[in-house]
């Protein structure tokens, strides 16, 4: 919780449950300036919110307790006066409030539009069903490459996402870093955002997207500078040539079975554009777009089985002969 | 004139007249008289029959997801059971309970509480009716053959147009809206002609009931809202899947987001036609359990008139996240808090009237209660989420559904049940139990809070919404099951409410005629109301007419008792302009709506039936209007001899 005081956590424990969810997942934890903007507007209409719905039903409950101990009405011209003078001094309040509100709305809105930077680092993501293209766009061709389901930038540099949908609609949302951005066939929208702490956020589809909406995760990493740009530069290469004849069977199982036919291998003969790039497959973290860890067991399942993990997705099962999964499990570890 | 003469025996129907009056009106027994039945008490009952049992159904349905979310990784249902079950369980909340069940108690409550025979055009309620029937038929039939929708209530496209959503799922839910469209659309027409030219003389403008004016208000918004969705929906949505136009296709020039602006400039008025009668009930039966007047009427209804027109502002509050201009999305967060003024007004005006009063703790007030509370809640994070940059956090989350269901259940579903306990005698003859009452208020009251209120913080925990399953590192499971136990509280509470029904309609209290002491003139007559409504209609005086009425107060004579006559009157003040004839209770209206449904439903297969279709309409139609030669149907006060 970044904005920790006393008062606040006695009045409202539970909203800070929300703040320590087990995974990185919190609206009100943010590890950056855009996530922190609207965090202090969500403290602020919680905290008023709060307090209105107190005082509200303060009054109705006296209400009902001085009503019941009533002998007689309390009516006549007097006391029609009486109660309109109350009646005109909530209306007063609640529009007060509500202007208020207003205008930190948009004062919070204008920042977070402000925020945008030209030069900021580019990245274009692509919503497919069910995982997500990420290419990093850069003036120079030789700087372009393309990876899926994780997203790595650097800490303090300000980010600037494209979204594009490939079919259906989408939505991008990391709670940590910034609200969605929805990602709609025919339009291409953009969000900036920028982390200030190293750490690993987690993405979800925030649209509903058809049968697999559930398992559309992503992951995004902040890498100090440094680290940044020693995972780009590799993510440059090409994928490494098997470095032993394992991984060489590997490599040919991949290229002469199904496996070609969707993903990509930078290096080699498979190109395709329809799944994942599998380039650097063995430095990313999950597999099925946040659906398993990338182990060797759960990558050997969800080659064999999809469906059976995540029914419906697009990858068809392939029914590989226990020596042909090892060449290939082992391959596909080898891409680093 | 001469028709509102003081009481005086002479004038009032004698018994011979009586017995022709009863015979008049009575409607015709067996399934046949069930089948042509035009009465508005008959017709409306089997409507809020039909809808209970969908609310059920949707109820049943929430509980499935419940089940499944309870714990992380569960398998009860697979990803498209669950799709279709959380499409349907929206659909049925929305187009098949919500707006249906509002509307039809309506046509009940609205004749009588005006002091009217039937509601004009009794015909066309019977079609919208039978057409409401067939919609949700054909629904829960093609749900049951496993082609249930499964794009979710709001079938945004491309997920629901031709590439995407395939089979005839999506289809099925398209000619569902146009079914219940038809039916909202019949039933707003009248209504508002029912309130605007057939109250009884008396009740001008300033006196007509608070409900009447949210069913009024409410009906004007079916009439500009409900087109916008059917357009969308049964124009462009079916054409696009059936014969390949590209309205929604991007490739071909045509716009995802168009859907969203119609589907919503629908969607967010349907809200208020839910919540707008609810207000009625609340203003209506706070009076009568405060004993004593409302404080502010004049402000509520010009707090329902103004959420009319705001409610039509809000729609791409919705649409937050789809990167529409920062300007143009600061208007509707303006008018999203704007809205919140006139409900505020209303609020206080309740609470200053339970003040100024002596209230008395019956069930349907502990329902009233209730609703303020969960409306509050529900009101203040409604006014968070218009908040953009909040919204683009809360926006598809949990936090939408917490909030969403405190608006709907609380703010829809209380006030609904504090009406079903209010007027249960009226229609029954007979009171509800109130010890099983309480029971009932208190079960669905803890259970509500236990089911929605933790899902603000699963919302805020990142947990999104429509997803069939989470993992158990997102540590999202205890708040869950929380919610999945709330559910349960729920669903014991809505069996206590049945079981109270089936008791209290075997052995309830006899209610008499006015069990509550209520102001509004439906309780002037028996319970249930003769089919004729009134022998007698009355002569209103007032704002609150039982309470205000004199003794020996004029009636209406005059109105022949051999005839289905109803008085046509003044929009403004009432007076008496003519006496026009009700028609007969007809089997064409049922006819029409079979021929629409067999269009309709067809259309999802072949172009073709939106030929055949008419044709098959044409006959009935004729039959359905013509007219009766032997006696002129309208007589003119102004023709007739002083």
């Amino acid at each position: 919780m970044r904005r920790p005081s006393a008062l606040l956590a006695a009045l409202l424990p539970a909203l800070a449950l929300a703040a320590c969810g087990h995974r990185d997942l919190s609206a009100v934890d943010p590890a950056g300036p855009q996530a922190a903007r609207i965090a202090d507007l969500t403290w602020y209409l919680t905290i008023v919110g709060s307090a209105v719905f107190v005082v509200t039903v303060a009054f109705l409950l006296y209400a009902l307790w001085r009503g019941h101990r009533r002998v007689e009405n309390y009516s006549g011209e007097a006391a029609e006066r009486h109660i309109h003078r109350w009646i005109y001094g909530a209306i007063g309040v609640t529009t007060l409030i509500l202007l208020v509100t207003l205008i930190y709305n948009f004062t919070t809105g204008r920042a977070l539009a402000n925020f945008a930077e030209p030069d900021a680092l580019t990245i274009r993501v692509t919503g497919h069903q069910w995982w997500w293209q990420v290419q990093y766009v850069d003036p120079v061709p030789s700087n372009r490459f393309e990876t899926a389901n994780e997203i790595h930038v650097p800490v303090g540099r300000r980010v600037r996402i494209e979204v594009q949908a490939a079919d259906v609609i989408h939505s991008f949302w990391v709670p940590n870093l910034h609200g969605k951005v929805d990602l709609i066939p025919g339009y291409t929208n953009t969000t900036y955002f920028r982390a200030d702490r190293a750490g690993v956020y987690h993405g979800r589809c925030a649209e509903f997207c058809g049968y697999q909406h559930a398992r559309m995760d992503f992951l995004v990493i902040a890498d100090p500078p440094a680290q940044f740009a020693a995972w780009y530069r590799n993510q440059l290469r090409s994928a490494p040539p098997p470095a032993d004849s394992v991984q060489q069977v590997g490599q040919q199982v991949f290229l002469s079975t199904r496996c070609a036919m969707c993903h990509a291998v930078r290096g080699t003969d498979a190109g395709s554009h329809v799944g994942p790039d599998l380039t650097h497959l063995a430095s990313r973290g999950t597999l099925a777009a946040g659906t398993l860890p990338n182990l060797r067991g759960s990558l050997g399942g969800w080659v064999l089985d999809p469906q059976s993990i995540k029914p419906g997705a697009y990858m068809p099962p392939n029914p590989l002969k226990p020596d042909e999964l090892h060449a290939l499990l082992s391959y596909l570890e080898s891409l680093k | 004139m001469s028709s509102t003469e003081a009481r005086v025996p002479a004038g009032l129907l004698n018994p011979a007249e009586r017995e022709l009056m009863e015979r008049t009106w009575r409607p015709r027994g067996g399934v046949w008289g069930w089948l042509i039945a035009t009465d508005h008490k008959s017709i409306a009952k089997r409507y809020i029959i039909t809808a209970f049992v969908f609310f059920l159904l949707g109820g049943i349905e929430a509980f499935l997801i419940r089940l499944q979310l309870a714990r992380p990784e569960n398998h009860l249902l697979d990803p498209d059971q669950y799709n279709q079950i959380f499409t349907m369980h929206g659909t049925t909340m929305m187009f098949l309970f919500g707006v249906p069940i509002q509307l039809a108690v309506a046509l009940y409550l609205v004749p009588l509480m005006v002091g009217t025979r039937n509601v004009a055009f009794p015909r066309l309620n019977a079609l919208g009716y039978w057409t409401y029937l067939i919609g949700g038929l054909f629904l829960y039939v093609s749900f049951f053959l496993n082609t249930g929708p499964d794009a979710g209530w709001f079938a945004y496209v491309p997920l629901s147009g031709p590439q995407f959503g395939a089979g005839k799922r999506v289809d099925v839910w398209a000619q569902m809206v146009t079914f219940t469209e038809i039916a909202a659309l019949t039933a707003a027409v009248e209504i508002i002609v029912t309130v605007l030219k057939q109250r009884a003389p008396g009740m001008s403008l300033n006196r007509i009931p608070i409900y009447v004016w949210s069913v009024l208000v409410t009906s004007f918004l079916v009439l500009f809202a409900m087109p916008s969705v059917a357009l969308a929906s049964t124009a462009m949505l079916a054409m696009d899947r059936l014969v390949g136009t590209h309205f929604f296709n991007p490739a071909e020039g045509g716009d995802p987001l168009l859907w969203q602006h119609l589907f919503w400039f629908f969607g967010h008025p349907e809200v208020y036609i839910m919540f707008l009668p609810a207000t009625g009930y609340v203003s209506g039966i706070i009076p009568v359990f405060a004993r004593r007047k409302m404080v502010g009427h004049t402000a509520l209804v010009l707090s329902l008139v103004a959420t009319g027109f705001v409610s039509f502002g809000l729609w791409v509050h919705h649409m937050f996240t789809t990167g529409l201009p920062q300007l143009g999305q600061s208007f509707f967060t303006g008018a999203s808090l704007m809205i919140a003024i006139p409900s505020g007004v209303q609020i206080f005006c309740w609470i200053a009237t339970l003040w100024a009063g002596r209230p008395k703790f019956d069930t349907p007030l502990l329902f009233v209660i209730g609703f303020i509370v969960l409306f509050v809640c529900g009101g203040i994070t409604g006014v968070m989420i218009a908040s953009v940059p909040f919204d683009q956090q809360a926006h598809d989350t949990y936090f939408i559904v917490a909030h969403l269901h405190y608006v709907q259940v609380g703010a829809f579903v209380f006030p609904l049940f504090a009406a079903f306990y209010y007027w249960f005698p009226k229609l029954t003859g007979r009171m509800l139990s109130e010890r099983m009452g309480k029971w009932n208020f208190w079960l669905f009251f803890v259970g509500v809070n236990v089911t929605f209120f933790p899902q603000h913080f699963l919302g805020l925990m990142g947990m999104t919404r429509r997803v069939y399953t989470y993992l158990p590192e997102t540590g999202w499971g205890p708040l869950n099951l929380l919610s999945t136990v709330g559910a349960g509280i729920i669903a014991a509470s809505v069996v206590l409410f049945l079981a109270n029904v089936v008791r209290s309609l075997a052995a309830g209290l006899p209610a008499g005629n006015d069990p509550w002491g209520g102001h509004t003139l439906e309780w002037d007559t028996a319970s249930p109301p003769p089919p004729y409504n009134f022998a007698h209609i009355p002569v209103v005086d007032g704002l609150y007419p039982l309470w205000e009425r004199a003794p020996g107060a004029p009636v209406v004579t005059g109105m022949a008792a051999g005839k289905r006559q109803v008085l046509v009157t003044s929009v403004m003040d009432a007076e008496p302009e003519s006496i026009y004839e009700h028609p007969a209770p007809s089997v064409w209206p049922l006819i029409v709506a079979l021929a629409i449904g067999v269009t309709f439903i067809f259309g999802i297969f072949t172009p073709w039936a939106f030929l055949i279709g008419p044709a098959l309409m044409f006959t009935p139609l004729v039959m359905w209007f013509w007219p009766k030669r032997k006696e002129p149907h309208e007589r003119s006060f102004a023709e007739e001899p002083a």
